[in-house]
């Protein structure tokens, strides 16, 4: 065995970017993960700018499908087959090969789950043992199920947004990055192994329902708490913590530079003053221990300020860190993309693609020491392993898959 | 009684406040057994951070240490003790997994790193959750949880250009490391059947937010050289409306990327004038140049409704618009109390408390929140004494000497 998860077959239906994520963690430790897509509606993702050359008109318009980085990124160790579901033929096609898949994955709206025969009904009707996996803005019914979700909207009804904010402004601040989609996804790999799990020691297959919004609910425990006990609905709290202090991003020299810093004990500190050259200010009562901290922690921000504004986030981290007081810069992707550490623990690594030459993916932060996961192939063309899985998995003809391709339903 | 999918799986926890406590809760509310060890006296640190009733501290009454410790058993042991450390490991000598979330040097001079384990127990699947892994050049560098998603990549996308950086607020980081560490424990055990052996797990929480959440923008910096932005309330990527907006009593969240959806939201404002003024039809140029002056010419309209009003009216019209609910909107939501999302759970100190059911729904096995959270040392006989053999009196000594 080389691959944890070799010998298991999931069928990816999903789109955009919650559903295809669960699918790559998952082969990259090896399960052999058929991405279905089809010509005639081609996702999002496969949609936009190209990675190189200009286009970005012709790309928005579908013409560039093998060249989004969104979508290497995520499709990465997959399989490409490309079959029409409209299609009355296409279905024996599929049924054949639900016959021989462990997991179908999904990320359809109900109505159009149950019409391409993707419920759960019909799959066990098929293969008894399926586990099927759906994901969905605020789930499979009840009277939010056909709400539509991106990202953004996704921790907006999962009570996220809500506590996104600076304290002195009534107004929640945006994420630029998919947590709605990134949690959901993440939760999915964890329920499908579990679901894999409990068939292996019952034969029982299930079905899965991942409602994406709620999977962020489910994070936020210590909120729900304090409604529960106090009666207090929590607001913005900015980079504030109840029991650290000074906790918060410090600007550093250069434009738009920020360090973290964060000191939970007092011995952190008194560490933190000795290391920052000792000023008089940080001896004053008001910064003694940390409930005074707490109460005068604006005050304290801007004089900490004066010191950072002096060196750039590295000079910082580097100077705190020899003192074991907890600073990190805020990085952005370039930053992330040169530092040593992410170099060393091979954050991403270069991967031939047919069309880019070598490009730059990032590896799984799921380690395991006996049976790492890698990444084999690129993210597939549209269809690029039709052949396979036609003609390997499902034992097809060279004339038939030919017919199947003239017919347009293998497309 | 349904099935449980971990029954009969020993799990083993040693660590503080969120991504350990969070990795081994998703195994014990589906059956694992999971003991997680604490120190005498003073326990998980989550103890200490609440919320409390009233705000009142008390170690039996932390809202963060109970939504993260359900169903688990709770035993106090001194790992600076050699006693308290060989009880650990009689322990780890039956147990399917180790979880624990401490400084990795500290680890090896306790002589509870893997290398030292795997000794004792081959089959033994161990999990190390840290900052910045197991490894490399930060390895013994502090980080907290604002510390981590600024290194992680995720901060510099979040609040108003020319102000500080926001992390994801209530510990994002820690669940992220958490889940994905449990993810990567059920990899283990696959490979466990097929190998007969366990291993070493190195979840860093930095390397989660830089691979799985912002990973895929190094494509685009390196080919593109975007290196990410930092708008306020407005969207990254997209078109116009990409927006946080305010109405009559909060905010809502709007993603137009069709133009259809725009053009039926502009339908339901009654095709307002300014939609004729080319500048405003620009979609490209409203949102990457002048967005506030978009929003303002709307915003009116919007102030003239609640969030539930206009989130019903765009359900309706397939708008993608979501009201900012806030917590007590969703403690209190139909559509959740409909899922049955909140579990009511009754912990002898703290009381009957509500607790989110879990990320997701299994048809058949799905989570169970049994037990509440332990309280400090409350399973020291059950586990000392019943299952390792030390009698009442032992267990007296033990605890006289500090060791449990």
């Amino acid at each position: 065995m080389k691959y944890a998860l070799e010998g298991y077959r999931m069928l990816d239906f999903g789109t955009a970017w919650a559903g295809p994520q669960v699918g790559q963690v998952l082969a990259d430790m090896g399960m052999e993960v058929i991405k279905v897509e089809t010509r005639t509606r081609l996702d999002g993702s496969r949609m936009g700018r190209p990675i190189m050359g200009e286009d970005a008109a012709g790309g928005d318009e579908g013409k560039w499908p093998d060249m989004q980085p969104i979508f290497h990124g995520i499709n990465r160790n997959k399989l490409g087959f490309t079959i029409d579901l409209k299609q009355p033929k296409a279905q024996d096609v599929i049924e054949r090969l639900i016959k021989v898949t462990d997991v179908v994955l999904d990320n359809s709206a109900p109505g159009a789950r149950a019409r391409l025969g993707l419920d759960h009904k019909s799959l066990q009707a098929i293969k008894p043992n399926i586990i099927s996996i759906s994901l969905t803005g605020c789930g499979e019914s009840g009277p939010l199920r056909d709400a539509l979700v991106y990202a953004p909207l996704i921790i907006a009804h999962g009570g996220l947004q809500s506590i996104i904010g600076y304290p002195s402004e009534q107004t929640p601040m945006q994420v630029m990055f998919a947590y709605g989609d990134c949690n959901a996804s993440i939760h999915g790999v964890f329920a499908v192994l579990a679901a894999l799990w409990h068939r292996e020691k019952t034969g029982e297959g299930q079905h899965i329902e991942l409602a994406e919004s709620y999977a962020v609910t489910n994070l936020l425990g210590e909120a729900i708490m304090d409604y529960v006990m106090n009666g207090r609905t929590m607001k913005p709290q900015g980079n504030r913590h109840p029991h650290m202090c000074p906790h918060n991003a410090y600007r550093c020299k250069g434009e738009d530079k920020w360090v973290t810093i964060a000191v939970k004990t007092d011995e952190e500190w008194k560490n933190f003053c000795k290391a920052i050259g000792e000023p008089d200010w940080a001896k004053e009562e008001k910064f003694a221990d940390m409930d005074n901290r707490l109460k005068n922690q604006e005050e304290l921000d801007k004089l900490i300020t004066t010191w950072t504004i002096n060196y750039s986030p590295y000079e910082v981290m580097d100077i705190l860190q020899k003192a074991k007081v907890a600073a990190t810069p805020v990085m952005n992707i370039e930053d992330q993309y040169t530092d040593p550490h992410y170099r060393e623990r091979e954050t991403y690594v270069e991967v031939e693609h047919p069309l880019v030459g070598a490009e730059t993916l990032y590896t799984t932060p799921l380690r395991l020491s006996k049976t790492p996961g890698d990444i084999r192939r690129h993210a597939p063309s549209l269809g690029e392993d039709n052949d396979y899985v036609l003609g390997q998995l499902l034992g097809m003809s060279k004339a038939e898959i030919t017919r199947l391709e003239e017919e347009k339903i293998i497309y | 009684m349904e099935q449980k999918i971990f029954e009969g799986l020993k799990v083993v926890e040693y660590s503080n406040l969120v991504s350990a406590p969070y990795c081994t809760k998703l195994l014990a509310d589906l059956g694992a057994e999971v003991i997680k060890v604490e120190k005498p006296g003073v326990g998980d640190e989550a103890r200490k951070h609440g919320p409390f009733p009233n705000d009142i501290s008390h170690p039996e009454q932390s809202g963060l240490f109970l939504s993260l410790n359900t169903n688990k058993l709770g035993i106090t042991l001194n790992l600076d003790t050699t006693t308290g450390r060989d009880i650990l490991k009689s322990l780890l000598k039956d147990a399917d997994v180790f979880v624990e979330d401490n400084a990795p040097e500290h680890m090896e001079e306790l002589g509870l790193d893997y290398d030292s384990l795997e000794k004792i127990n081959r089959r033994l699947i161990m999990a190390s959750i840290t900052p910045f892994g197991q490894s490399g050049p930060y390895r013994d560098y502090k980080a907290y949880g604002i510390n981590c998603a600024a290194a992680g990549g995720v901060s510099i996308g979040v609040g108003h250009p020319d102000r500080e950086p926001l992390a994801l607020p209530l510990s994002q980081g820690g669940y992220q490391a958490g889940v994905n560490a449990a993810s990567a424990i059920l990899i283990a055990l696959f490979a466990r059947e097929k190998m007969g052996e366990g291993q070493h797990i190195d979840i860093s929480e930095v390397a989660v937010w830089a691979g799985l959440h912002v990973g895929v923008y190094v494509l685009t910096f390196i080919y593109i050289g975007v290196t990410g932005i930092r708008r306020g309330t407005h969207g990254g990527y997209f078109i116009y409306p990409n927006e946080i907006l305010p109405c009559k009593d909060g905010y809502i969240l709007l993603n137009c990327p069709q133009l259809a959806q725009w053009v039926r939201l502009l339908e339901l404002m009654g095709n307002p004038e300014w939609t004729k003024n080319p500048r405003y039809r620009n979609r490209r140029a409203m949102h990457e140049e002048y967005p506030d002056e978009a929003n303002a010419l709307w915003i009116p309209w919007l102030k003239e409704h609640t969030y539930e009003e206009l989130f019903q009216l765009c359900l309706e019209e397939r708008i993608p618009l979501a009201p900012i609910y806030t917590i007590s909107d969703l403690v209190n939501h139909p559509h959740l109390k409909e899922r049955n999302f909140f579990v009511d759970l009754e912990h002898p100190r703290a009381g009957r408390l509500k607790y989110p059911e879990g990320p997701c729904k299994f048809s058949k096995t799905n989570w169970q929140l049994e037990r509440p959270a332990p309280l400090l040392g409350e399973h020291n006989e059950q586990i000392l004494c019943q299952r390792l053999g030390y009698s009442k009196e032992e267990l007296i000594d033990l605890e006289k000497a500090g060791v449990v």
